[in-house]
């Protein structure tokens, strides 16, 4: 344990081209690309089928295969299809995207459509019955009352793709699994458990972020937080009505 | 003016829902679609927003065809309220009643003004307006769900069993509000509910329907109470449609006898002066407070020891109501007040069912 700490704690680890800072902007790129991809396909496809009804057998069955998929053996084989045809490290990057993508989809796609059939039913009848039209009754009602469920479908995301984006190390990439990776290889384990603190330590970080986010955007009416203190949310609903006008 | 014109709605599976309806709403008047479950009072009113749309038929708002209208633009004008109000969660009561205003592309402040005055408008303190729908009980909802369909003032009101998620007390308050509301509004309601009661409480026509959409009888409610045209509707109307005809049957003229009365703080001494087995007990301003027997009366009157279970009655209000003084009464007198809630005297059920039994005019055609 002392080890690990010393080689948190060491400067030269801090520094450089191979150092802490770099493996971790690295793996905050490969799994911010990921996650966005990721959201950028599912947040849409789920609110859809969430809207419409359509499409629900299928998304419950592609999300619920998406998970099933191993995903060191997807990458492998990514790598093996799509390498030969992508040049340099294209090769490589572009397959533990795929990778980080498989798996972040199958949250946020849950999370969206479930989030917005949850809506109730008399909230969506009435929004219709005095003249929303689908996507005023989409906009306006169902997606902020689907937000703590995309919000925590997107959250379970990151999570996972945290943790897996350690695999880009085994296929040469960097990222904090590089000191997993090399730490195993020259049997240094205190670099292995620290470079395991950093993973867990920025997986609390981005859910800790998520939480922040949760209650940026989602309405004190939507989660319940209003009956705790009155003088709060009134002051809250005031702020609120003040940036409006 | 809502007209249904053969108004039909077969569903896909060939299910009629709505078969040929005929009916019209009058402007400014309250027309309540009543009957068992399955008999298409629903789908009836869904039709006229559209939120179903006919398969035949047409249904006119003003002599404009609805068919002919786009369907969002329509539902902005007509108001809606549904069974559990369908509140939105996640905006504030004044935003939620500002929803159509905003649709309709009102500015901010008129919106938002318009949203206040309708607050207290159904009877909700002003203090209500920040707060979230979850923190409102059902009847204080319902309320807010009046008000939001009320929002940009739509000549017709389309409310969907907006009473029955309620427990009784508060729909009666509710349905009070509702005729005190209407009777400042007039605007011209489709009222659906399955309840009969509330049926001829609030409508000042009534249509009965019967399973698979077809009207079995469309009148006044003390019409349809006094003749249902058919078993079904006689059925449908109830056991006691005699009695709760009287509602619908001003008091007869009675000259109530005078009552002594005593107020609080009565010596038991006193209270037992009069020999009467039950004493009605009054206010300062001679308004009733309930009754005490003087046998069991061993301090002065307190307003814990008063029986209440007698109802007050006024000489202009119902038959029903001034029979319902004397028969719950305990001692037997039912009290009749003014309009200013005082005590006039007592008159007793035999007296009233007397005079309901020698009408004046064409009301006695029945009686023997």
């Amino acid at each position: 344990m002392n080890d690990v700490l010393k080689w948190l704690t060491d400067g030269a680890h801090w520094r450089g081209g191979e150092g802490i800072p770099l493996r971790l902007g690295e793996h905050l790129l490969y799994s911010g690309l990921a996650l966005l991809v990721a959201a950028v396909l599912a947040v849409p496809l789920g609110l859809w089928v969430g809207h419409t009804g359509r499409g629900r057998y299928l998304a419950v069955n592609v999300s619920g295969g998406l998970r099933a998929v191993p995903s060191l053996g997807l990458l492998f084989a990514a790598i093996m299809l799509l390498g030969p045809r992508l040049s340099g490290e294209a090769g490589v990057f572009i397959p533990s995207e795929l990778v980080l993508v498989v798996l972040a989809v199958p949250p946020i796609l849950a999370g969206a459509y479930a989030g917005v059939e949850q809506v109730d039913a008399a909230a969506r009848d009435a929004a219709r019955g005095m003249g929303m039209r689908g996507w005023q009754v989409l906009w306006q009602v169902e997606v902020p009352n689907a937000m703590p469920l995309v919000i925590s479908g997107l959250r379970s995301a990151a999570l996972q793709v945290v943790a897996t984006a350690t695999l880009a190390a085994t296929v040469g990439l960097g990222g904090l699994g590089r000191f997993l990776i090399d730490g195993l290889s020259v049997r240094d384990y205190a670099q292995m458990a620290g470079g395991a603190v950093l993973v867990a330590a920025l997986a609390l970080l981005v859910d800790l972020l998520g939480a922040t986010l949760q209650r940026l955007v989602v309405s004190p009416g939507v989660t319940g937080q209003t009956g705790r203190s009155t003088a709060r949310t009134r002051r809250g609903g005031r702020l609120r009505l003040a940036l409006r006008s | 003016m809502i007209r249904f014109e053969g108004a039909t709605k077969t569903f896909p599976d060939g299910t009629v829902a709505v078969g040929g309806l005929d009916l019209l709403a009058a402007t400014g008047s309250i027309t309540v679609l009543v009957g068992p479950s399955g008999c298409g009072k629903t789908t009836s009113l869904r039709m006229v927003n559209r939120m179903i749309e006919p398969t035949g038929g047409r249904i006119m708002i003003d002599d404009r065809d609805t068919a002919s209208m786009d369907a969002a633009q329509l539902r902005r004008g007509i108001g809606y309220v549904i069974q559990h109000a369908g509140l939105f969660p996640h905006r504030t009561i004044v935003d939620n009643i500002a929803t159509v205003p905003r649709l309709l592309g009102w500015d901010r402040s008129t919106t938002r003004n318009r949203a206040l005055e309708l607050i207290e408008r159904v009877g909700l303190p002003a203090s209500f307006a920040g707060r979230y729908p979850h923190q409102l009980s059902g009847g204080q909802q319902q309320r807010v769900g009046v008000a939001r369909a009320l929002a940009a003032d739509p000549p017709v009101m389309l409310m969907d069993e907006p009473f029955s998620a309620v427990d009784p007390v508060v729909r009666e308050q509710l349905q009070e509000e509702f005729l005190r509301l209407q009777s400042e509004l007039g605007k011209t309601i489709l009222f659906v509910t399955h309840d009969i009661d509330e049926a001829v409480k609030l409508g000042d026509q009534v249509a009965v329907l019967r399973v698979g959409g077809v009207l079995a009888q469309v009148a006044d409610p003390a019409t349809l109470l006094r003749d249902p045209v058919d078993d079904f509707v006689a059925d449908f109307a109830g056991r006691d449609r005699g009695y709760r005809g009287l509602g619908f049957r001003p008091a007869p003229s009675l000259t109530p006898r005078s009552e002594p009365a005593v107020t609080l703080g009565t010596s038991p001494e006193e209270v037992r002066r009069s020999g009467n087995a039950w004493v009605l007990v009054v206010d300062d301003d001679r308004r009733p407070l309930g009754w005490v027997e003087p046998a069991r009366v061993t301090e002065p009157v307190a307003t814990d020891r008063l029986h209440r279970g007698g109802t007050v009655a006024r000489l202009d209000g119902s038959s029903r109501a001034i029979l319902d003084a004397a028969l719950s009464s305990p001692s037997g007198r039912g009290v009749v007040v003014d309009d200013d809630g005082c005590l006039l005297g007592t008159v007793t059920s035999a007296e009233v069912v007397a005079a309901l039994q020698s009408p004046p005019g064409p009301d006695s055609s029945g009686q023997p």
